[in-house]
């Protein structure tokens, strides 16, 4: 009955479950293979712990961080509606930030290593927030399709096999809807507003397209990790499926505006599938190994908020606390 | 100095290298779970956890993060470490027999006697 277990001396996949108890895998994998869900103190292997620590925690960074650029933007989004609005947006984010720590925490990694290890730069977060909005317009853009992104890639990763993990996602789904309408609304109202503003739009555009493919990561080669983490249902989409969902999804909304994007390949080929010129990899790599334009300032402004709030932290705490794992 | 888009973080004057010491244990508190009810009537349920250093603290911070569309009418919070849990290890312990039609309704099924009963007269 645990057939799909059999460890095939052969499969270079052994590797990543060298070591575990072959029993206990087995009854890991049927449970997951049956559809039910991983909660935190069931058995489970190494690797499977480790790459959603890695996974849930960049994912809580890049709600910490995306906050950033946006947040740049309240003070000056035009008239009072639009700032109410992006405050909600950006306190929703933070929001995200919070659940996502939680649910990785449920996984035995504290909230202050994964704090220290975002502030010094070992951990990562979404590239695109490496990136500045320089207009009014590329805070519309990131709002639309940013979260558009974002979704897409939420939706996939909310039916994985971890609870926690899965609960938080359904959650923060429902508020990226509310985003993702307010972002296409910015963007819309630009769109179809003057001269001026339709220049401001394009522009945002043409910036944001080469961040936006980046979006989803390089192609996934088809490895034997890869192999094992979608059993696993750790991955639920490869990186090429989830930008493909994108282009259909959204490049036909742009072009409804008459707006353009700065790819003269980007067509969708008779078989259904978007072409586009490859996006540039080294420039993705370069950026998120800290050369992009914003990545020293994001972090630098991080490790200010929590270097100048820790005394309130420290004030607020007492000598009976006692941090255990959260349950769920 | 960080010279930013951003005017406010221009103004704060943070250097561009500012490293700080690690934050400790304990540095983000302890933990609390919340529990929510959606409308009167309702049975509370879990939504998830905040840290907080008090109960006041955990009770504002459980409104900010799941009740702020208006979407609960009350809220519990309590620690993590009051909660006693049964272990999934253990789920043998709710296993039983599996013919329990005795404590079903369904399991009762009188018309059948009744409408014998009334041939019968």
């Amino acid at each position: 009955m645990y057939g799909n277990a059999y460890i095939d001396p052969n499969d270079k996949s052994h590797a990543i479950i060298a070591g575990e108890d072959p029993q206990k895998l087995a009854e890991f994998e049927d449970r997951i293979s049956r559809g039910e869900k991983v909660e935190p103190k069931d058995w489970m292997p190494a690797e499977y712990r480790k790459q959603l620590i890695r996974m849930i925690e960049q994912h809580a960074h890049s709600e910490i961080i995306g906050a950033l650029p946006e947040g740049t933007w309240i003070t000056r989004a035009p008239g009072f509606r639009r700032k109410l609005a992006l405050m909600a947006k950006v306190q929703d984010e933070v929001g995200h930030a919070q659940l996502l720590y939680s649910a990785a925490e449920t996984l035995g990694k504290s909230r202050e290593a994964m704090i220290n290890d975002l502030i010094t730069g070992k951990s990562k977060y979404s590239n695109v927030f490496n990136y500045p909005a320089y207009t009014w317009a590329d805070a519309c853009i990131i709002a639309w399709l940013i979260d558009a992104g974002a979704i897409i890639n939420q939706v996939a990763n909310a039916k994985g096999s971890y609870g926690p993990y899965g609960r938080a996602l359904d959650r923060i789904c429902t508020e990226e809807s509310f985003h993702l309408k307010y972002g296409h609304d910015n963007v819309v109202t630009l769109a179809t507003g003057t001269l001026k503003q339709r220049e401001m739009v394009q522009a945002a555009l043409t910036r944001w397209w080469p961040p936006i493919m980046h979006f989803f990561g390089p192609s996934d080669k088809i490895s034997n990790h890869t192999e094992i983490l979608m059993r696993w249902k750790v991955k639920m989409a490869t990186n090429d499926d989830m930008r493909q969902q994108f282009l259909n999804m959204y490049v036909p909304k742009i072009w409804d505006l008459g707006l353009t994007l700065p790819d003269k390949n980007l067509k969708k080929n008779a078989a259904g599938t978007w072409e586009y010129t490859e996006p540039d990899w080294e420039e993705f790599k370069r950026v998120i190994n800290g050369g992009g334009p914003c990545n020293a300032e994001r972090l630098a402004v991080r490790r200010m908020a929590e270097e100048r709030g820790r005394w309130v932290r420290e004030a607020l705490n007492t000598a009976e606390s006692k941090y255990i794992i959260p349950l769920a | 100095m960080i010279k930013s888009l951003d005017p406010r973080i221009t103004r704060a004057e943070i250097e561009l290298e500012n490293p700080i010491d690690p934050l400790k244990d304990l540095d983000q508190w302890e933990t609390y779970e919340v529990f929510h009810q959606k409308k009167r009537g309702d049975q509370h349920m879990h939504v998830g956890i905040v840290h907080a250093p008090n109960a006041e603290m955990a009770f504002i911070f459980g409104k900010e993060q799941f009740g702020r569309r208006g979407m609960s009418v009350n809220i519990w919070v309590v620690k993590t470490r009051d909660v006693f849990t049964s272990d999934y290890d253990d789920s043998d312990i709710f296993d039983t027999v599996p013919e329990k039609q005795y404590r079903e309704a369904g399991g009762y099924k009188v018309m059948e006697k009744i409408n014998k009963y009334k041939k019968g007269n």
